[in-house]
């Protein structure tokens, strides 16, 4: 009678700390690989080169100094470029495999779509130098068929940076936005149908907006590992001008300077946080 | 049958003893593993490196020779470097290559041990590279130059006059405009910039920094890349620049095979000697094979190895390096009395000044 008073008191409170218990390793996690580094992150911002006080001069560095500034205007630039283009082309991508492609092809669809993930990105973007360079496939066959007599400065460029990210967040935007359409119900194309609409009045007033959600959340990843990278602008554009990872890795090389590549760092978290409302605003998520 | 009572009846058992459980056989796993690796670790050498010292072909006889394993970590610059060592525990570090000029900033943090110079092979270096004022700290010898070169002008001879190349003035000319790659780094490049300018790179001030910046700005203007090591090397292997600004024989060494049309030069105004030292640290518990690996790394077998390692070329400080004729052949070793008379030091700036240079030559990334 006792055990069994004692087992029933027992098995509540192991009811009410299993959901913890299964939180844990998650909330420790963030804790861990997180929260700690981001404060640390942002203490050190607030430190001097070579420690000692507290100062602001790291952030006031970031403002007054054009060329610091005009590193996240280029980084903004290319990061919505990028988005857009890659929005653009992969929506269509996504429409032909869910729509256009027969069920039992779509699996093989879907794996050719995640190839590039396969390949280390670094190879990869070198690989896209060579296709882009003065002696690269692009500008031999431009000059051999003769539709220009000198190449084009097409590596280290801008628009190699750009094209290097796209081939990469296009098929990550495809993919989202594929699972996107493939959860909407044909019903609601049968009912648009039934009500008079055309197939152009029933994208763009039924399947456009229910598969908005896909698009941004897509739209979203693109722009926070774009803002973020380092290595497709570094190796693709030359040099020839700076986005903020690239002015981060500056001040670590040689001077390790630590405290302002945390301030850096902190304030393009800042812009990917100020994204990331202004989508879940857009969006209403907050309301889900 | 009978039942235990304190055996736990497994349907009943509550999840966060068994969580404890797991976690505790977890910790005593990891406990083990760290163990086993510290004792391993205790019979290694650990260093801190950059690429050229990954090299097998350099590290393997040293192994065979002393039946310990070299565990090497890379590094670029000398802050990465130093960031890594802070986030170390004492004594996790034994050997480190830095660049010469850095030496003091680590014997200030108290890192280093002092080397013993009479075991090591201090005469047979070249005279130039031993920059005692950078590798002796009050008295003490904390490091010894391993290796050297120049930053200057690497190029394709055949798609450029090799006569141009003789002065630095033909960077920021129109002949080569959109031929040009510049090695991104801001010390060498600041020093090249100096040099074309008239200034000694010892004595630079801030002062000096408009002008730099101005001579810079004319050599991106003909410039298509500023680039890392990859980087330059590929756009000037494949034809993408024919001219490499601050790149020397690290880069045209290495391709020598694939391409024997590069090339480089000591321009009328001179060139910025690099060079990368050995270091021991203060807290290594293998001082003694610390001191076999810096020995072997100065020796003539290992200079050889190390000037020639895959990753990329440079001159030897010994200069009794066992280097066939070819390699000589191609580091150009019977000019470099020469190139050496003619080069001058990297920029050694204090942390005020080198924060003003870094600035200049984030103004200079950024024009358009």
């Amino acid at each position: 009678m006792n055990s069994a008073t004692n087992s029933g008191r027992a098995l509540p409170r192991a009811g009410r700390a299993l959901p913890w218990a299964l939180v844990t390793p998650a909330l420790g996690w963030t804790l861990l690989f997180f929260v700690l580094p981001f404060v640390a992150m942002a203490f050190s911002s607030l430190t001097p080169h070579g420690g000692g006080g507290f100062t602001l001069a790291n952030y006031s560095q970031f403002f007054t100094n054009p060329a610091y500034w005009q590193a996240m205007v280029n980084s903004l630039q290319v990061t919505a470029i990028v988005t857009a283009v890659s929005v653009l082309l992969a929506y269509p991508f996504a429409w032909i495999l869910a729509e256009q492609v027969p069920e039992r092809w779509q699996r093989l669809a879907l794996m050719l779509a995640v190839l590039p993930f396969w390949t280390s990105y670094v190879v990869r973007s070198y690989s896209w130098l060579l296709v882009l360079a003065q002696n690269g496939v692009i500008n031999r066959a431009l000059t051999g068929s003769g539709l220009f007599n000198e190449p084009l400065q097409l590596a280290n460029t801008r628009l190699a940076t750009i094209i290097g990210f796209v081939h990469f967040f296009v098929m990550l935007l495809t993919l989202t936005i594929f699972a996107n359409l493939k959860q909407l119900s044909p019903s609601y194309r049968k009912a648009a149908a039934d009500l008079g609409a055309g197939p152009v009045r029933t994208f763009l007033h039924v399947v456009l907006p229910l598969t908005l959600p896909g698009i941004m959340v897509g739209a979203f990843l693109t722009f926070v590992l774009c803002i973020g990278d380092y290595i497709t602008p570094q190796i693709l554009g030359g040099n020839n001008e700076l986005l903020m990872p690239q002015l981060v890795m500056m001040q670590i090389g040689r001077r390790g300077d630590f405290p302002l590549a945390s301030a850096l760092s902190i304030i393009l978290m800042a812009v990917v946080t100020i994204a990331y409302l202004a989508c879940a605003r857009w969006l209403k998520i907050e309301r889900a | 049958m009978t039942i235990n009572p304190n055996t736990p009846n497994p349907t009943t058992r509550k999840p966060l003893s068994v969580l404890k459980r797991y976690l505790h056989a977890a910790c005593a796993a990891t406990a083990l593993l760290l163990a086993t690796g510290s004792l391993a670790q205790a019979a290694d050498l650990n260093a801190l490196i950059w690429c050229d010292h990954a090299d097998p072909a350099l590290l393997q006889p040293f192994e065979e020779a002393n039946g310990v394993k070299v565990n090497v970590k890379e590094f670029e610059g000398t802050g990465a470097g130093m960031a890594i060592v802070e986030q170390s525990q004492p004594g996790d570090w034994d050997v480190m290559v830095i660049d010469s000029i850095d030496i003091p900033r680590g014997v200030e943090k108290g890192l280093f041990e002092p080397l013993p110079e009479d075991k090591l092979p201090l005469a047979d270096l070249f005279p130039q590279v031993k920059l005692d004022n950078y590798t002796v700290v009050d008295g003490k010898r904390y490091g010894i130059t391993e290796k050297f070169g120049y930053n200057t002008i690497g190029y394709n001879k055949t798609k450029v006059d090799p006569a141009d190349m003789q002065s630095l003035a033909a960077l920021t000319g129109d002949k080569y405009k959109g031929k040009i790659a510049i090695y991104d780094y801001y010390l060498p490049v600041i020093g090249m910039a100096a040099l074309a300018i008239g200034r000694k790179t010892t004595e630079l001030t801030e002062a000096d920094l408009p002008a730099i910046k101005q001579e810079l700005l004319r050599m991106k203007a003909n410039a298509k890349l500023v680039g890392e090591v990859t980087a330059s090397q590929t756009a000037l292997a494949t034809g993408e620049v024919d001219i490499l600004v601050g790149g020397g024989e690290w880069v045209t060494a290495g391709l020598a095979k694939e391409n024997p049309a590069l090339d480089f030069s000591i321009p009328k105004e001179g060139a910025v000697l690099w060079s990368q030292s050995l270091a021991m640290f203060k807290d290594s518990k293998n001082k003694d094979t610390a001191l076999k690996f810096i020995q072997y790394i100065m020796s003539p077998e290992g200079q050889a190895r190390l000037a020639t390692s895959a990753c990329y070329w440079g001159m030897p400080a010994n200069t009794k390096a066992t280097l066939s004729d070819e390699q000589k052949k191609i580091l150009r070793f019977d000019e470099q009395p020469d190139f050496l008379a003619r080069a001058q030091p990297y920029p050694a700036p204090d942390a005020d000044l080198d924060k003003k240079m870094q600035d200049v030559w984030t103004e200079m990334l950024q024009a358009q």
